[in-house]
């Protein structure tokens, strides 16, 4: 795997060339999505350092700044380019970490998703018989549910057991946990789908037949043939995890207000709409739902250039 | 069709039984009832007394047997907060929420046919470009920020001024973009018709029916896009099959094949996601009573669990367990029954 050969090209070159790239440069569409995704990214890596101010430090907030409107509105102040919320900190400052906060519990919560889903789906397709009938049978009530239904019960019945104070302080963990057991059936199914496919192919059989252990067969030899259609949910995923997270976090079962995600900061705004603060609450929102949307078209575009056999219905 | 249908019916209990044990094990576990019926003052022998007398020392299966008959009854306990039984405060939210999903399903329904036809019929005219990048931004904002926009525009109100007043496209501009504001966005209001027992209906005044506007569209916001996309894509598909290339052959008019031919079958697997997707509104009943004050289960469940109400979360959780499940038997008994095709005694689709 690590030789390079002057008959093989290198990785890179072979990445290069390949359809990915090729259909890639020739979408403008993509281009702008990823564009903007990496904007967001690097804005929230980089909070600490781009952000003029650290919202969790209480000696940088001064309530007298609260509500101040952003820059283009009369009685903006410059020191605070997007305005300020209730509490008087920093708007722009707030939404970089709080999009910080969002993408690691969006990520983590699709990493574990994926962990459960695809062990799932390589069991249940691989083995077959009475585990498949009863693994799928779970994932299939578990999406009759709805993942939003379920992750809203499971982060109440959390937030029941552990009490409010330690909710909040592991809020980030708990989140990722909920998303990731909400959610893991989407993976589940797609796997098992395309591992049904992949198990009659001669070169299983080949594997079997060379006494391979049923292990290693399914990790090393099926599984990355089952990669693409992985790939491909796993952006649409993360877009779903995000937005699981913020209607959690909206409906006060998420992140609390002094470590605030994008899905917070909108709840703490919305009790300022009627006093004509929208900016509190709208601006969050709608990097919320920028980040959502590139991140949902860069989905749709890598599943028409990949076009795996996703698993319908 | 016998076994299929006895099939459904044994999975659909199973579930019902999961779910109860799940409630019944939350019930027991979160809370203490000795102290939330007696509070703080009293002795702990006599608190083990009530313990004993109550049979909270019972096995586990001999307390879930005792709860599962209860409910089997309809009885399940009282709320700590409301101090009634649970299944009255169910029972006077539950027209608030069925109101809203009926007035959602009625926009999705009238909207997402003609859309979805529309958009399979002509795919590449710029109208129906227009309505799939509309319906992929619609997937992309949460239900709750569609639901604060909403009130951000038609219940506040904008004032938009940035362009020069004086000429007269600036003002023309500024007009259009600005929104009055005014709708009613909290609650249900006061013009309610009472139609028997706990029901009382939005549906039949005029101020009623404004009150129901902004959640409702809120609430089918979700749902709309995804419908368009099912159907368009469901349609695109039938259309491309032989029966349609054959109708067309024989010269029966295009409005008959598309409307009359190829809807018929669009419509199977679209019954099918719709179920699915009532357990998914269900869900977003939630976020959108919370947005919007409406007096529903949604909200009431959200209060319960501020409240640590665990009865009433309990019996929240059954009865919504109970519609999930009833709903997904039912489509796929109607499936079954449209669709000749499908097979009734294998496994069931």
């Amino acid at each position: 795997m690590t030789t390079t050969t002057a008959t093989t090209p290198s990785r890179w070159k072979r990445f290069r060339n390949s359809y990915l790239v090729y259909s890639f440069k020739r979408d403008w569409i993509a281009q702008f999505c990823l564009a903007i995704f990496l904007c967001i990214l690097l804005g929230a890596v980089c909070a600490p350092w781009l952000a003029p101010m650290d919202p969790y430090d209480l000696t940088q907030i001064n309530i007298l700044n609260s509500e101040l409107p952003p820059i283009w509105i009369d009685g903006a102040d410059a020191l605070f380019p997007l305005g300020t919320d209730a509490q008087g900190r920093d708007l722009l400052s707030t939404i970089l970490y709080g999009a910080r906060v969002s993408l690691i519990i969006g990520f983590g919560a699709v990493m574990l998703q994926a962990l459960i889903g695809v062990t799932v789906g390589l069991l249940a397709g691989y083995l077959g018989g009475r585990i498949d009938a009863f693994l799928m049978r779970l994932a299939d009530i578990q999406l009759s549910f709805s993942t939003l239904m379920v992750a809203i019960i499971v982060g109440a019945l959390f937030k029941a057991v552990f009490g409010g104070a330690v909710y909040s302080d592991y809020a980030v963990w708990l989140l990722v946990l909920i998303i990731g057991l909400a959610e893991w059936p989407q993976y589940a199914r797609t796997v098992r789908a395309s591992v049904l496919a992949e198990r009659s192919k001669e070169y299983v059989d080949a594997a079997r037949v060379m006494g391979y252990r049923d292990r290693r067969i399914m990790f090393r030899h099926i599984l990355p043939n089952t990669l693409s259609p992985i790939f491909v949910i796993s952006t649409v995923q993360i877009a779903n995890a995000i937005i699981s997270e913020a209607a959690l976090s909206f409906l006060g079962l998420g992140m609390p207000e002094t470590q605030p995600s994008l899905g917070s900061l909108i709840k703490s705004g919305f009790d300022y709409l009627q006093s004509g603060s929208w900016w509190i609450t709208l601006i969050p929102g709608a990097v919320l739902v920028v980040l959502v949307l590139v991140v949902n078209l860069l989905g749709d575009w890598l599943r028409d250039v990949m076009n795996p056999r996703l698993y319908k219905g | 069709m016998i076994a299929f249908l006895i099939k459904r019916l044994m999975h659909a209990f199973v579930v019902m039984f999961v779910i109860s044990v799940i409630s019944f094990a939350i019930q027991s576990n979160l809370g203490d009832p000795i102290q939330q019926m007696v509070g703080q003052s009293v002795p702990e022998s006599q608190r083990a007394e009530l313990r004993e007398e109550l049979g909270l020392n019972d096995s586990f299966l001999v307390q879930y047997g005792r709860f599962a008959t209860n409910a089997l009854q309809g009885d399940f306990g009282y709320s700590y907060f409301f101090n009634e039984p649970t299944t009255e405060v169910i029972q006077r939210h539950l027209p608030a929420t069925l109101e809203l999903v009926i007035a959602a399903t009625l926009i999705i329904v009238v909207f997402s046919v003609p859309i979805g036809v529309y958009c399979a019929i002509r795919p590449r005219s710029a109208l129906s470009r227009f309505f799939m990048s509309v319906s992929i931004i619609g997937i992309s904002i949460p239900v709750f920020l569609t639901a604060i926009m909403l009130i951000q525009l038609f219940a506040i109100g904008v004032d938009f001024s940035p362009f020069p007043a004086e000429t007269g496209w600036g003002q023309w501009l500024n007009g259009l973009l600005s929104t009055e504001g005014g709708m009613p966005s909290y609650g249900r209001g006061n013009d309610l018709t009472h139609l028997f027992g706990t029901w009382d209906s939005n549906f039949f005044s005029l101020d009623g029916l404004t009150y129901l506007v902004l959640p409702a569209v809120s609430l089918a916001s979700i749902m709309l896009p995804l419908f368009i996309r099912l159907i368009r894509a469901e349609m695109l598909e039938v259309l491309q099959s032989e029966y349609v290339k054959f109708a067309t052959a024989k010269g029966i008019s295009l409005k008959r094949i598309y409307f009359v031919h190829a809807l018929k079958n669009t419509m199977l697997p679209v019954i099918t996601v719709g179920g699915v997707q009532l357990g998914t509104m269900v869900a977003y009943t939630i976020l959108t009573e919370t947005v919007f004050q409406w007096p529903g289960m949604g909200l009431m469940f959200l209060e319960a669990i501020q409240r640590s109400d665990i009865p009433l979360i309990v019996t929240y959780l059954m009865i919504v367990g109970l519609i999930f499940v009833v709903t997904n038997t039912l489509v796929d008994l109607i499936y079954g029954l449209v669709n000749p095709t499908v097979k009734l005694t294998g496994k069931p689709a």
